[in-house]
């Protein structure tokens, strides 16, 4: 006796198609939470990585986590200037920026709620040590002038970024002459404008960071030992795709923690309710599986045709649920990170990755459902199966 | 009584699928009553915020500071009955995932403008005699098992270095929304060793924090401080404590947004399941209905049943839920006490829990009650399995 056909279990599903697409759009929301939030967490680290260049160095006053909060004096600044491992651009220059990094409270367009929005000081080197950064509309803000130029993201969403409009602070009105597309990078929540002008506005004597590139990449441990011992100054120097990383690591966790403990709810809710359907599919047909043994149907038989039907459903549900979360990759979430207090715009991102994980999650739904029900079809007395009306 | 009866028999005809939703709906509603809790704390700052306390910052943003000078300005505007110079500190307690607020203060003033810090008064005098004195909530004191008289050691961020305090105080909260992991110490103390160290920071101030002598007072006293500081060096932002702690909130809008859609998704989640066992009941009982209708029973009374057994099962479910949604609630506040300070479950989160079981309810009933009334007698007598 050959296997029961598969065709079998999906008339079985076909039949009873109101329990079947019930069972289905459980499943596939869960697919889809459980899909979107991968998504997220995908989209926050994509920003965060393309954010930080590997050869590229910050150097920021020991402690302080952020660029934010850090100070970096102009002696200090100088020192790191002078470094010799640095590398050397096309036109001769040291590829070098001292820059200042504060936050500034703009309103939303729409809701005119505020939110705090990193500032950026830069000077022409800036730009070399991110080639990331591309001019999307207008033009370069001109050295030493109350110009700005604004991050795509930040155009968009706050009131007084777009071309042409003017922005109010530290008494003097900035004109935005430039747009500039940061790609998936945290620089499209940033405004950028000349640093010796922004820290005369604000009243800041010091730099908050300065930033190179290294020649070659592996002299890293070499300059940090060599700066962080210098003792005419107490700063560190990290990596800028390590820094950015470490900047989003309590965002990072919140949503691992978050997506981890909906999945697991919602995952125990629709797998109850593949249970029902499937014990429901062994209850109505009794005799159907008795008829089955009768014939000369093995137990595994019975069994493989139970769970396979179950495993048709969560695949089909998993399906659904990642048809719809691709659609998710067209949002664009922004929001506080909270170690900084400033915006950080990203979107949701599928990958083959998330894909298969996704199909492989419903899978196992479908497959817990599944096996209990299933089980007991098999173990199912040919002679009571036949009598059960 | 009889159709009670009726209806409690027929819930419980098919007892592993009656209890298996039952499970599912108690997973649901504990699920969505968590996601509730989460939304309600984000805001508890909020809530717990006075309506005679104005907060006056920098205009730019709270990364800047505000000169020492504006403190006595700010007193002589009529209205003004406290003010405190106040400091984020943003110090780091052995690693930053131990992270709790951490503030400079002017004990003297800054005690009479939060009543909702309860502190046995010896220690409070303790606290505001010594320069290097610290106040520690009760929650945070417990979890690091800190006593009076401990030294504690906090690393700065913002101001470099290594700086010690002794405990001098434990406050708890008047309120159950009251936030106690906060770490206040003198201001003083900081500023007197920014003068030593980098004196171009000493004499600044974060914020300050302000009592007005009634709430009607708040608008013209926040006007008439901005007014006075309109074009100077340092332009300010006066607000109430509310508003300022309503603008941390939206620049997480997005979170809570989601959380808020995710709970419903929970809701529908379930209502897919309970739809389903309340459906596969129905059609098993086709026969049954028929025969009820045979006899004479009308359309109402057989949605009557259906509804009934639907309700039923989503009210146990619910109940279930709720009642669980308090341990767990207190067991995932402590897991998360990093980011949640204070968890509590609200009362409109229960309400919220019953309408959504009852909903829940309510829907799965809906396509069997339908077919059920409108199905033909002979059909139904037909019918088999």
């Amino acid at each position: 006796m050959g296997k029961i056909p598969f065709s079998y279990s999906i008339r079985n599903l076909w039949t009873r198609r109101l329990t079947t697409v019930l069972t289905i759009s459980g499943m596939a929301l869960v697919v889809f939470v459980f899909a979107s939030i991968l998504m997220l967490a995908e989209g926050l680290r994509k920003t965060l990585v393309q954010t930080g260049s590997y050869d590229n160095i910050v150097v920021i006053r020991k402690g302080s986590n952020s660029e934010v909060q850090s100070g970096i004096d102009r002696l200090s600044a100088s020192i790191v200037e002078t470094q010799p491992e640095i590398a050397i651009g096309v036109n001769g220059d040291r590829l070098v920026a001292r820059e200042l990094v504060v936050l500034i409270n703009l309103p939303k367009r729409g809701s005119n709620k505020p939110s705090n929005v990193v500032i950026r000081g830069t000077t022409e080197t800036s730009l070399l040590l991110r080639p990331q950064i591309k001019l999307a509309a207008g033009r370069m803000p001109r050295p030493g002038s109350s110009e700005i130029m604004a991050g795509q993201s930040i155009a968009r969403r706050f009131r007084g970024g777009g071309l042409g409009e003017t922005l109010r602070f530290g008494l003097r009105d900035w004109a935005v002459v430039g747009i500039f597309d940061a790609g998936n990078t945290g620089f499209n929540s940033e405004i950028w404008g000349d640093v010796d002008q922004l820290m005369q506005a604000f009243r800041r004597p010091v730099y908050s960071s300065v930033i190179f590139k290294l020649g070659n990449a592996a002299d890293f441990d070499k300059v940090k030992l060599r700066l962080e011992n210098d003792p005419r100054m107490t700063i560190e120097a990290k990596r800028e795709s390590v820094y950015y990383e470490e900047q989003s690591k309590v965002m990072a966790k919140f949503l691992r923690v978050l997506g981890l403990s909906l999945t697991i709810i919602f995952s125990t809710g629709a797998t109850i309710g593949a249970m029902i359907t499937m014990y429901t599919a062994v209850a109505n047909r009794t005799n159907e599986i008795g008829t089955l043994r009768a014939l000369g149907f093995q137990r595994r038989n019975i069994l493989t045709a139970f769970l396979m039907e179950s495993l048709l459903l969560g695949i089909l549900g998993g399906c659904t649920g990642l048809f719809f979360a691709s659609f998710m990759q067209l949002i664009t979430i922004s929001t506080m990170n909270f170690q900084t207090f400033s915006e950080l715009a990203f979107s949701f991102s599928l990958t083959i990755n998330i894909i298969y994980q996704s199909l492989v999650f419903s899978l196992i739904m479908g497959f817990v459902g599944g096996v209990l029900p299933a089980v007991r079809a098999s173990r199912m007395n040919i002679v009571d199966a036949l009598r059960a009306s | 009584m009889f159709i009670l009866k009726l209806i409690f028999k027929n819930a419980f005809r098919h007892k592993l699928r009656t209890w298996l939703t039952i499970v599912g709906i108690t997973i649901a509603i504990l699920a969505y009553g968590l996601l509730r809790t989460v939304i309600s704390t984000w805001y508890a700052g909020v809530e717990s915020s006075s309506a005679t306390r104005l907060v006056t910052r920098n205009a730019i943003s709270l990364v800047f500071s505000l000169p020492l000078s504006y403190e006595e300005s700010i007193r002589h505007v009529p209205g003004v009955k406290f003010v405190t110079r106040d400091n984020w500190f943003g110090g780091i307690y052995i690693d930053e995932k131990h992270f709790f607020p951490s503030f400079a203060i002017d004990p003297k003033n800054y005690l009479p403008l939060v009543p909702e810090f309860v502190i046995p008064g010896d220690q409070q005098a303790a606290f505001i005699r010594d320069r290097n004195a610290a106040l520690a909530g009760r929650k945070i004191a417990e979890k690091y098992h800190w006593k009076i008289g401990d030294t504690i050691t906090l690393k700065g961020t913002i101001f470099p270095g290594n700086w010690e305090f002794v405990l001098r105080a434990i406050y708890h909260g008047r309120d159950k929304s009251t936030d106690e992991t906060f770490f206040l110490f003198h201001w003083d103390y900081l500023n007197e060793a920014l003068k030593k160290t980098a004196s171009r920071r000493a004499d600044q101030v974060g914020f300050y924090f302000i009592g007005v002598t009634s709430p009607n007072l708040a608008a013209e006293v926040s006007q008439a401080i901005d007014k006075m500081f309109k074009n100077s060096l340092s332009e300010t932002l006066t607000e109430t404590e509310k508003a300022f702690q309503l603008g941390f909130i939206s620049m997480s809008e997005a979170i809570i947004v989601a959380i808020r859609m995710v709970s419903f998704v929970v809701i529908i989640i379930i209502m897919a399941v309970m739809a389903n066992t309340m459906a596969m009941t129905a059609r098993e009982r086709f026969g049954e209905y028929a025969v009820f209708k045979a006899l004479g029973f009308g359309g109402v009374h057989l949605a009557g049943l259906i509804f009934g057994e639907s309700l039923v099962i989503a009210i146990l479910g619910g109940a279930a839920g709720i009642a669980l949604t308090f341990p767990v609630a207190r067991a995932f506040g402590r897991a998360m006490d990093n980011y949640f300070p204070v968890f509590n479950v609200a009362k409109t989160t229960i309400y919220m829990d019953m309408a959504a079981a009852l909903l829940i309810g309510l829907v799965a009933g809906i396509v069997p009650a339908w077919r059920a009334v409108h199905i033909r007698v002979a059909d139904g007598l037909r019918r088999i399995g």
